[in-house]
C-alpha cells in the first residue's frame, strides 16, 4: 500500500539521516580533539580550537578560544544545526514529522537521546565531556543500526541513507581539507584518523605510518571503509540510481562523476591534486543534495493562502 | 507493613473497587492482591518509570504548550461481561440513531416535520454546514469513528455524558497505556483475562476502506494532521503507522478538477479516503475559515463531487450538539424503534418554554454547559461556584437560552488512584470507542478511562490536567481464542550451530575419544 512516500516525508528522511550522521562526526571530531589535547601537552588550546571551528565552518573570532567555548558552541548549542545538540534536536524534529515513515524504534531512539543528552549535558560539566560524546556516537550507531534492521529496502530507506552518505562525505572533505588548505591549523595524521573513526582500521590496511597520501588516499579512496569519501559516494549513488528514473539524473550525474574521477584517480599526483579534488567533493555534493530536492520535494517554502479580495 | 489502602477513604459516590471500606468487588480481587503487598516506594518507582518510558516512546500530550507525559495511573479500571455487554450495546445503539438523524437532518428531515426534534436545533446550530447538503456519503456513513463519554452514577448505573461525533480523540492512549501497562504488570495480566485492544487500527482501517467512492478498486487512505504541534499529533502519527497509510498535512495534498493528490517523490498520487483529524472549520480555506493554513483548498468541492470520502463526514457538528443530546433516547425510540440501552444524565434545555424559569431559579444545584464548549471549557458546577460566577452565569443563559444546558450533577464514581505514596479516590469517566464500517457498529473493548487528578473534581479531561488509565473488559470465560493444547511430541529440530568456544582443541579431541 505504501509504495510511495510523501514529498515532505522524504525531505525529513533526508534530513534526519544528515543531522544523526552530523552530530556524530561532530562527536567523533571533538572526542579526537579533546584527547590529543590532552595527551600532548605542548599543543596549543588556541591553535587546535581555532582548526576545530575552521573544519566545521564556525567563525572563530579574534578573541583566544579555549576547550569549553568550543564545546559550548559546537556540542551543547541546541540553536544551531551545526552543533551535536542541535543537530539531534533538528534529527528529532523531522523523524517526528515523519513518524508513520520512519520506524517506532528509531523514533524512540532520537527521541530518549534528546531527552537524556541534557542529564549528559550536565555531567560534562563536571566530569568532562567524554560520557556526553559517547553517548552521541552510541546512540548515532543504534539509529542507524535500527534503520538497517527496522526499515523496509524501500525509497523511505534510501533516503535516510542518503542523507547519511552526503553528509558523510561533506565531514570527511572537511577533516582533509583544514589539514591540507591551512596548515597552521592542522590536525594530526593520528588526530585526523580517530576523528574520522578510521584509526584501527588504517591500522590494519598500513601497519601504524601515517603521511599526507597514505592518509588522505585511505580517507578518499579506500573500497571497503565505510567512511571513505569513495565509500560514502558510491553508496549515494546506489540510493539515488533506486530513487531515480532518468537516465541523465542531475542528482546522480554529479556524484556519479565524482565517483569515477576517484576510481580513477592517479595516485602519485594525489597530494598535488588534493586541494582541488577536496573543493569539488563538496561542491558536487552540494550540487547534488540541491538536485535531489529540486526533484523530489519542490513544494518548499511556507504555505500561503491569500483571501478573496485581498 | 505500610498498606498503600491505609487511607482510603471512600468518597460520596460509586466505587469501582470497593463496595464498602474494606470489602473489595469481586472483579477487582486479584488486582488489590497484586497491588496491595507493594511497598509505597516501590510503587512510585514503578510510577515514575511508566512516565520515563512514555516520554522516551514520544507519548506524550501539549499541556499549557510543553510536551508532559502521558498520565496513566497504576490501578486499571475493570468492567466485567455484563458491564460491557451493555455499555457496548448502548453505545453502538447511540451511533446508529445518531447515524440516522444525521441522515435525516441532510436529507428527507423526517424527525423535524414529525415534531421529534425542533426545526431551531438544525437552524441555529453553528455546525449545520449547508455545503454537507446533498453529499451521500458512500455506504451512507457519516460517522466512521465515534467517542461517547459515560459516567457511572451514584447508583452504579452508566450514563452518556456527550456524544463525540466530529473528530474525537483518544483511542491512542488506550493501545498505549494497554502497552505500558503489560510491561510494568506482566504478572497481573498472566491471571487474567482482559480482551485486547490491539485489533483497533485494523478495524478502521476496514471501515475506511470501505467507504471509498463507488468503483474504486484499491482505494488509498490517508490520515490528515494539522501536524506535529496539535496536541493530538502523537494519535494521528500513531494510527497512521498501525494503519500503514500515509500522514499528511494539509500541504502534502492538492485538488484539482474536484479530484484530491497528494505530493510524492514520484508524482501526484490520487487520495480515495480522507481519514481528517481537524475540525470542520479548518478543512478547507474555500468554504469555511479562509484564514486556516492547515487545510486543503477545495477538499470539499471533491467531497461533494464524490471522488474522495470524508471520514468523519463534514457537518457532523449537529449531531454532537450537546442540545441535541437531550433528544438522543428520542431519536432512538423514532429511528430505530427501541429503548435506549443507556440513559442520559438528567438534563434542562433553557430554550425550551417553561424550562429556563426553572433552570434560573435552581442554577446553584445544576451543571450548566455551553452547548459548543470542548474540553470541559465553560462548564459551571452550581453547587461549587461562587455567587458571582453564579450571577454571570445566569445572565448568559437568560441572555442566550440556545446556548446552553443545564445537568443535574452526577457525583462520578471513584477508583483509586496513586497521590503520592498512598491510594485515594478519584473521579473517573469513560469514553468507549466505535468504529462504524456501514453494516457493523464495532466497539472497542474498553476504552479510555479518565482520571481527574485533582480530588473532587469533576472535570476529568486531559486538557485540564487530567490522568487516565487502563481499562480492562474481563472476557467471559476462558480466552475467546483458546491456546491449542499441548499433545506431548517435541518436533525433530536441528541442532543448533556453535562457534569455538574458546575451549583448546586438545581437549575437544580427548573428549571425543571418550
Amino acid at each position: 500500500m505504501n509504495d510511495v512516500i510523501l514529498s515532505r516525508i522524504a525531505e525529513a528522511l533526508i534530513w534526519t539521516g544528515r543531522y544523526v550522521e552530523r552530530a556524530d562526526a561532530t562527536g567523533r571530531i571533538l572526542d579526537a580533539y579533546l584527547h590529543r589535547l590532552l595527551e600532548d601537552p605542548w599543543r596549543d588550546e588556541d591553535v587546535a580550537c581555532r582548526s576545530l571551528y575552521a573544519i566545521l565552518g564556525v567563525d572563530a573570532g579574534d578573541e583566544r578560544v579555549d576547550m569549553q567555548q568550543v564545546l559550548d558552541q559546537l556540542a551543547f548549542d541546541a540553536r544551531s544545526t551545526c552543533s551535536i545538540e542541535g543537530a539531534l534536536g533538528a534529527a528529532r524534529l523531522n523523524a517526528r514529522s515523519a513518524r508513520e515513515a520512519v520506524s517506532s524504534e528509531m523514533w524512540e531512539c532520537l527521541n530518549s537521546t534528546w531527552h537524556a543528552l541534557a542529564d549528559q549535558r550536565l555531567a560534562a560539566r563536571r566530569t568532562g565531556p567524554y560520557a556526553y560524546l559517547e553517548l552521541v556516537r552510541r546512540r548515532a550507531a543504534l539509529f542507524f543500526g535500527l534503520a538497517d534492521s527496522t526499515m523496509s529496502r524501500d525509497d523511505s530507506w534510501r533516503f535516510v541513507v542518503l542523507g547519511r552518505s552526503l553528509e558523510r562525505v561533506d565531514m570527511t572533505v572537511r577533516l582533509l581539507s583544514v589539514r591540507v588548505l591551512d596548515a597552521a591549523h592542522a590536525p594530526d595524521w593520528p588526530t585526523l584518523l580517530s576523528a574520522s573513526g578510521a584509526d584501527e582500521a588504517y591500522a590494519r590496511v598500513y601497519g601504524g605510518f601515517g603521511d599526507t597520501p597514505r592518509v588522505a588516499e585511505f580517507l578518499l579512496l579506500d573500497r571497503d571503509f565505510p567512511r571513505s569519501a569513495l565509500h560514502a559516494l558510491t553508496t549515494a549513488e546506489e540510493c539515488l540510481a533506486a530513487l531515480g528514473r532518468p537516465r541523465q539524473d542531475p542528482a546522480r550525474r554529479p556524484i556519479g562523476r565524482m565517483r569515477t574521477r576517484l576510481e580513477y584517480l592517479d595516485l602519485s599526483a594525489l597530494e598535488d591534486q588534493l586541494p582541488l579534488l577536496l573543493k569539488d567533493l563538496q561542491q558536487a555534493c552540494m550540487a547534488s543534495a540541491e538536485a535531489v530536492a529540486e526533484k523530489f520535494f519542490p513544494y518548499q517554502g511556507p504555505v500561503e493562502w491569500a483571501q478573496e479580495g485581498a | 507493613m505500610a498498606d498503600i489502602f491505609d487511607a482510603y477513604a471512600l468518597a460520596d459516590a460509586w466505587d469501582e473497587m470497593f463496595e464498602r471500606p474494606g470489602e473489595v468487588r469481586t472483579a477487582y480481587e486479584p488486582v488489590l492482591a497484586a497491588l496491595q503487598p507493594i511497598e509505597p516506594g516501590e510503587l512510585r518507582f514503578k510510577a515514575d518509570q511508566m512516565a520515563r518510558a512514555s516520554t522516551d516512546r514520544g507519548v506524550t500530550y501539549a499541556f499549557a504548550g510543553e510536551e508532559r507525559p502521558w498520565p496513566l495511573d497504576l490501578v486499571p479500571r475493570i468492567l466485567d461481561a455484563l458491564e460491557w455487554d451493555l455499555i457496548q450495546r448502548g453505545v453502538a445503539q447511540r451511533v446508529r440513531a445518531l447515524e440516522a438523524y444525521l441522515s435525516d437532518a441532510y436529507g428527507p428531515c423526517r424527525a423535524f416535520e414529525d415534531g421529534v426534534v425542533p426545526w431551531r436545533l438544525l437552524l441555529n446550530s453553528p455546525h449545520f454546514h449547508r455545503a454537507a447538503h446533498g453529499v451521500e456519503p458512500p455506504g451512507g456513513v457519516r460517522i466512521h469513528v465515534a467517542g461517547i463519554d459515560l459516567v457511572r452514577d451514584e447508583a452504579g448505573d452508566f450514563r452518556v455524558l456527550e456524544d463525540n461525533v466530529r473528530v474525537p480523540s483518544g483511542v491512542s492512549y488506550v493501545i498505549e497505556n494497554r502497552r505500558a501497562m503489560t510491561r510494568i504488570f506482566p504478572s497481573l495480566f498472566a491471571e487474567q483475562h482482559v480482551v485486547p485492544v490491539d485489533g483497533y487500527a485494523q478495524k478502521l482501517l476496514a471501515a475506511l476502506r470501505a467507504a471509498a467512492p463507488d468503483g474504486v478498486g484499491d482505494p488509498r487512505v490517508v490520515v490528515l494532521t494539522p501536524g506535529p504541534s496539535n496536541a493530538a499529533y502523537f494519535e494521528h502519527a500513531l494510527l497512521a503507522r498501525l494503519m500503514g497509510v500515509q500522514l499528511v498535512e494539509g500541504h502534502d495534498l492538492v485538488c484539482r478538477a474536484n479530484r484530491v493528490w497528494m505530493r510524492t517523490t514520484r508524482g501526484e498520487m490520487p487520495v480515495h479516503v480522507v481519514y481528517r483529524r481537524l475540525d470542520d472549520d479548518f478543512l478547507d480555506p474555500l468554504h469555511f475559515r479562509p484564514d486556516s493554513v492547515i487545510g486543503c483548498p477545495g477538499i470539499l468541492s471533491a467531497a461533494q463531487a464524490g471522488t474522495v470520502t470524508l471520514a468523519n463526514a463534514v457537518g457532523n457538528g449537529i449531531a454532537d450538539d450537546k442540545l441535541l443530546y437531550t433528544y438522543v433516547p428520542d431519536l432512538i425510540r423514532y429511528y430505530l424503534g427501541e429503548e435506549p440501552v443507556l440513559p442520559n444524565v438528567e438534563s434542562f434545555r433553557p430554550d425550551e418554554p417553561g424550562q429556563l424559569d426553572a433552570v434560573l431559579d435552581q442554577i446553584d444545584q445544576l451543571v450548566i454547559k455551553p452547548v459548543d464548549g470542548a474540553g470541559g471549557q465553560g462548564i459551571v458546577i452550581g453547587p461549587k461556584a461562587d455567587r458571582e460566577t453564579l450571577e454571570r452565569t445566569r445572565a448568559a443563559v437568560a441572555a442566550d437560552p440556545r446556548g446552553w444546558i443545564a445537568q443535574r450533577p452526577v457525583a462520578l464514581s471513584t477508583s483509586p488512584t496513586l497521590a503520592g505514596e498512598r491510594m485515594a479516590p478519584r473521579h473517573i469517566d469513560l469514553r468507549p470507542f466505535a468504529v462504524n464500517d456501514g453494516s457493523d457498529v464495532w466497539v472497542l473493548p474498553g476504552g479510555l478511562t479518565r482520571v481527574a487528578l485533582q480530588e473532587g473534581n469533576l472535570i476529568v479531561n486531559s486538557s485540564q490536567g487530567g490522568g487516565s488509565k487502563d481499562t480492562w473488559v474481563l472476557a467471559e470465560g476462558p480466552a475467546e481464542h483458546p491456546e491449542p493444547e499441548f499433545d506431548g511430541t517435541v518436533p525433530d529440530v536441528v541442532p543448533r550451530q556453535l562457534g569455538p568456544d574458546g575451549t583448546p582443541a586438545v581437549v575437544q579431541e580427548g573428549a571425543q575419544q571418550q
